[in-house]
């Protein structure tokens, strides 16, 4: 072994499409890497081979990253992300019955969140008001953007997720099944798992979280920041091969080369049709209607996708913080701060990429057509992005921002 | 130093491997151990069981599960944390590395738990160890097998003895630099194909 034979980790979802590209694509041979996936079935366990040094780096939950960093429910292990994987790709679906409750109040398909919201909020009082057990929702991970987007949907709506609803974390691949036999009312996902619920006839999508947050983080390549500190070749020579993959998997004639390499079993093992419709950003949101084109719901390389915004880093660590995951302090702010590497990026990517931000930062607000100032200084315009309740997240006032949750 | 108050709950589909590792611990003291197979509604039965350390193996999916655990204190009694001590960064490595993962419950000592996890950890590896074995054995006599009807297969064709059928194909596979395996499997193929 070589120090350029590198072991990955991975988790079959739809975003681990840039790391397959990378390698099967031939992007990490040419940077010199000799690259094996291994495809995990937990995210614990990518964090646990991460840890003990099974994997070199792996697909990982932004916050995840984060979480080892600063030590939350497990060993304290700073890890870094000098790459994002991509951004969105996640949405909430509920049950049939559901869906026909929220229906009664005024919910429809491909609406806006809020009134959404506003139907599951009504279902909700009824179901109180009845005596009925409260909804139960699953996501995939405690620190995972689909916990905190669900939770900011639903709180942004008025329901508080820790008493109005339950809850529950289930693995992505069982997750249809739990929806079929009730086990839970919804849930929020990445893809295929959506998809794949509404292809089965046991769920319609209420949300992307796209359209709750737009141009919203995803996952990352995550490392141990020692391993990345012994290995700067390697991490320079990753991030390369993966921003040229996601270059690959944005153009849309490689759509469907790209999904049947994804829907092998060694990958995701998902229909070669459902994979290219999500990598389009097309769902069919529910059983027997028309796919619908759902715009950024899953951006792999335009809108600086792979950048790692530390804004995002620091927008997950407010959430930890407002779901009492732990408490504020300014320490944890430069530990979550010293997770995500834009400045590896940069190094990595100076030669190959025109369109690097100048800054770390951007301020999470709903605007149409933002300029970002790149290493040039020439601008260039993003897609509408920012939250759909108009909240603005300022990332040099954290503090502040949680406290607005209070 | 066995401890029967300890509840311990085995959360492993492998049936086998989880009646050794509950033997094991048995044997050594520890009567209250409670496996559970079926995933079902996995939270709702750890919460009922109470138990003071969890194993689960690596290849499950519902460790996600477990991990929300330290999360949601609401849904259980007491905070379950992961692993012995945040600092016993050596026990977690041994663990992974034998394939199981444990949860004990927060504040428990140190040195009380620390027996039952070397026990798991050993009886994981050596059940790990044995599948590997077992896994080695039957892929041998699969080639074996294979052999025997390329071997068949020659001399009928080339009309050949045992002994001649098998120098020629080890000396194929010597020259095209494969296993042995490997070009019997060819020539049970084209011989497929040419009948």
């Amino acid at each position: 072994m070589t120090p350029n034979n590198l072991i990955i980790g991975f988790v079959p979802l739809l975003d681990c499409a840039t790391l397959v590209a990378a390698v099967e694509k031939g992007f990490t041979a040419q940077e010199g890497l000799e690259v094996t996936l291994v495809r995990e079935t937990s995210w614990a366990n990518i964090r646990d081979r991460i840890v003990v040094g099974h994997f070199d780096a792996a697909q990982m939950l932004g916050p995840m990253t984060i979480a080892s960093s600063l030590g939350i429910g497990h060993l304290t292990v700073p890890l870094v992300a000098p790459i994002s994987l991509g951004l969105g790709g996640n949405a909430i679906t509920v049950s049939n019955t559901l869906w026909m409750q929220m229906q009664k109040h005024g919910a429809k398909l491909n609406a806006d969140p809020a009134s959404q919201g506003a139907a599951l909020k009504q279902v909700i009082a009824d179901r109180a008001q009845q005596g009925q057990p409260s909804l139960t929702f699953g996501m995939v991970y405690p620190f995972s953007c689909h916990n905190y987007e669900l939770r900011y949907w639903l709180a942004a709506c008025g329901v508080n997720p820790d008493q109005d609803v339950q809850l529950v974390v289930i693995p992505p691949p069982l997750l249809v099944d739990a929806l079929r036999e009730g086990q839970v009312d919804g849930f929020c996902v990445g893809e295929p798992w959506n998809s794949l619920a509404v292809e089965a006839g046991v769920g319609t999508i209420v949300n992307t979280t796209s359209q709750i947050w737009r141009l919203s983080p995803e996952k990352v390549l995550g490392c141990r920041a020692d391993w990345a500190k012994q290995h700067p070749e390697q991490v320079d020579g990753l991030i390369r091969a993966i921003y040229r993959a996601a270059q690959w998997c944005d153009q849309p004639e490689n759509h469907s080369a790209l999904a049947s390499l994804l829907a092998k079993p060694r990958y995701i093992g998902a229909p070669v049709d459902v994979l290219q419709r999500a990598l389009g950003c097309k769902l069919r949101l529910a059983s027997n209607t028309a796919v619908v084109e759902i715009p950024e719901f899953f951006v792999m390389h335009k809108q600086l996708a792979n950048f790692p915004w530390a804004s995002h880093a620091l927008w997950y660590y407010s959430q930890m913080v407002r779901w009492k995951q732990l408490s504020f302090s300014n320490n944890a702010i430069d530990a979550v701060r010293a997770t995500y590497r834009p400045d590896l990026y940069r190094n990595a990517l100076l030669l190959i990429d025109e369109s690097i931000p100048k800054t770390d930062y951007k301020t999470e607000r709903a605007v149409v057509g933002r300029y970002v100032v790149n290493e040039n200084n020439s601008s260039l315009t993003l897609a509408p992005e920012g939250f759909f309740d108009g909240r603005v997240f300022e990332p040099t006032d954290v503090a502040g921002y949680i406290k607005e949750f209070a | 130093m066995s401890d029967p108050s300890f509840r311990i709950l085995i959360v492993d589909q492998n049936v086998t491997r989880a009646s050794v590792l509950e033997d094991g611990l048995r044997e050594a003291g520890y009567a209250d151990v409670v496996v559970v197979r079926d995933m079902q509604n996995l939270l709702k039965r750890i919460v009922d069981a109470e138990p003071d350390v969890i194993f689960i193996d690596l290849e499950n999916p519902n460790r996600d599960v477990l991990e929300q655990m330290f999360q949601v204190s609401r849904t259980v009694q007491r905070p379950i944390a992961m692993f012995v001590d945040k600092s016993d960064a050596g026990m977690t490595e041994a663990a992974v590395n034998a394939g199981v993962s444990a949860y004990v419950v927060d504040g428990l000592k140190k040195e009380r738990i620390h027996s039952i996890l070397e026990l798991t950890i050993s009886r994981f590896r050596a059940f790990n160890q044995l599948r590997s074995e077992l896994d080695k054995t039957k892929q041998q006599l699969e080639e074996r097998k294979l052999v025997d009807r390329a071997k068949g297969i020659l001399m009928k064709e080339r009309n050949l003895n045992e002994e001649q059928a098998y120098a020629l194909l080890r000396k194929a596979a010597m020259n095209e630099n494969l296993k042995l395996s490997q070009v019997a499997q060819s020539i049970i193929t084209a011989s497929k194909l040419l009948k």
